[in-house]
């Protein structure tokens, strides 16, 4: 994380300089930041909405049912998760939401996955092989329905907005896999579990 | 659209049906859960604050300009029309900046067109990468994220290449 934010930073500034742009770099900083707390507020919502939505889910059992569905997934992709583990319910229903297309709840659920791997992390404060491997699943965004690129498609005028969805299947699955495999790759080449 | 109108809905609707005919009840669960999400929102706001602040930074002073030029060997290698770059090179840091280069893309070139199809595939199958990255370790208080980037940054690749080959295939 200090490396993604201090990079990001320094080349602000290096780049403001070059281009002229100090002026915006700076308003940018002291907008941003406040722009921050706005993005959570309208997160605030949906994430109460759906935490409590889950935890109605869980009590019923019915997390359990669907994790079990994904085990031999999980069983696959994290090492040594079993389906009834908390985190392992928590990954199950972030997948389910992203394949859904309900980014909205798929955060929520997804920050509950990672704290629920954080709880049984050895090293705390390091990501785990599991950790990182779930994170690249969610930035390797799966969706059945890209609705988003849909509706901005069709608001563009297109005659078949969703004539590009075999297109993007392929495209999210070879980009999936490829974010697997290398981190597979990477946790094997790094500091071992 | 009207299917994904629906999935919210039902999706609600079928959780709470399901909790009841369980004999959960669902009023007080619903509000434990609802007291975690908030209790979680907070967590993630000094992530939040860092990320926003150093992607708007770098957003404002023109650095991906220069990304954008020192992909362009890169693009045509694998045939990406230069009119794509910046939305390949934009996709991952912002989600709000990647749409409003989309949907200029979209204007100018026509959704059907073989460049509006590139910037569609690529729009609809990938991900906001850095904010994911910042918000789930934020949230869990992940400070080495170890090959976490590496491999994320391999999916993005991974996009770019594949949106030009499959439009290319299958249109």
């Amino acid at each position: 994380m200090k490396w993604i934010f201090s990079g990001l930073v320094i080349s602000a500034v290096f780049f403001g300089i070059i281009s002229g742009r100090m002026g915006a770099v700076s308003n940018a900083a002291l907008s941003s930041c406040g722009e921050a707390v706005g993005l959570m507020i309208t997160l605030m919502g949906s994430m109460c909405l759906w935490s409590g939505l889950m935890k109605i889910a869980d009590t019923a059992r019915l997390t359990e049912k669907i994790s079990r569905m994904f085990s031999p997934l999980i069983g696959v992709l994290f090492e040594g998760m079993h389906y009834k583990s908390a985190a392992a319910k928590a990954i199950t229903l972030n997948m389910s939401a992203n394949l859904l297309g309900l980014g909205n709840a798929a955060t929520p659920l997804g920050i509950a996955a990672m704290r629920e791997m954080e709880k049984r992390n050895p090293n705390p404060g390091v990501a785990t092989n599991n950790m990182a491997m779930f994170v690249v699943i969610n930035t390797a965004s799966l969706q059945l329905i890209p609705t988003t690129t849909a509706i901005l498609r069709q608001a563009a005028g297109s005659e078949r907005p969703l004539d590009i969805m075999p297109a993007v299947w392929i495209s999210s699955i070879v980009s999936l896999a490829s974010g697997v495999v290398v981190a597979k790759l990477l946790s094997k080449a790094g500091k071992g579990s | 659209m009207t299917l994904d109108n629906m999935i919210i809905p039902v999706v609600m609707c079928s959780i709470i049906l399901y909790g009841i005919s369980q004999k959960v009840d669902i009023f007080t669960v619903f509000l434990e859960g609802a007291k975690d999400g908030f209790k979680t929102s907070i967590a993630v706001l000094p992530a939040l604050v860092a990320l926003m602040t150093c992607v708007g930074m770098f957003k404002a002073s023109g650095a991906l300009d220069y990304v954008t030029v020192l992909a362009e060997p890169f693009s045509r290698v694998i045939g990406l029309p230069p009119e794509v770059v910046p939305l390949a090179v934009l996709r991952p840091v912002s989600g709000s900046g990647a749409i409003a280069i989309y949907k200029d893309i979209l204007e100018s070139f026509g959704p059907d067109s073989f460049i509006g199809r590139i910037a569609s595939v690529m729009e609809g199958s990938s991900e906001t990468t850095f904010y994911t990255i910042a918000v789930y370790f934020g949230a869990a208080g992940i400070a080495k994220t170890r090959h976490t980037l590496p491999a994320s940054v391999a999916a993005d690749f991974a996009v770019v290449f594949m949106s030009v080959l499959m439009v290319r295939m299958l249109f």
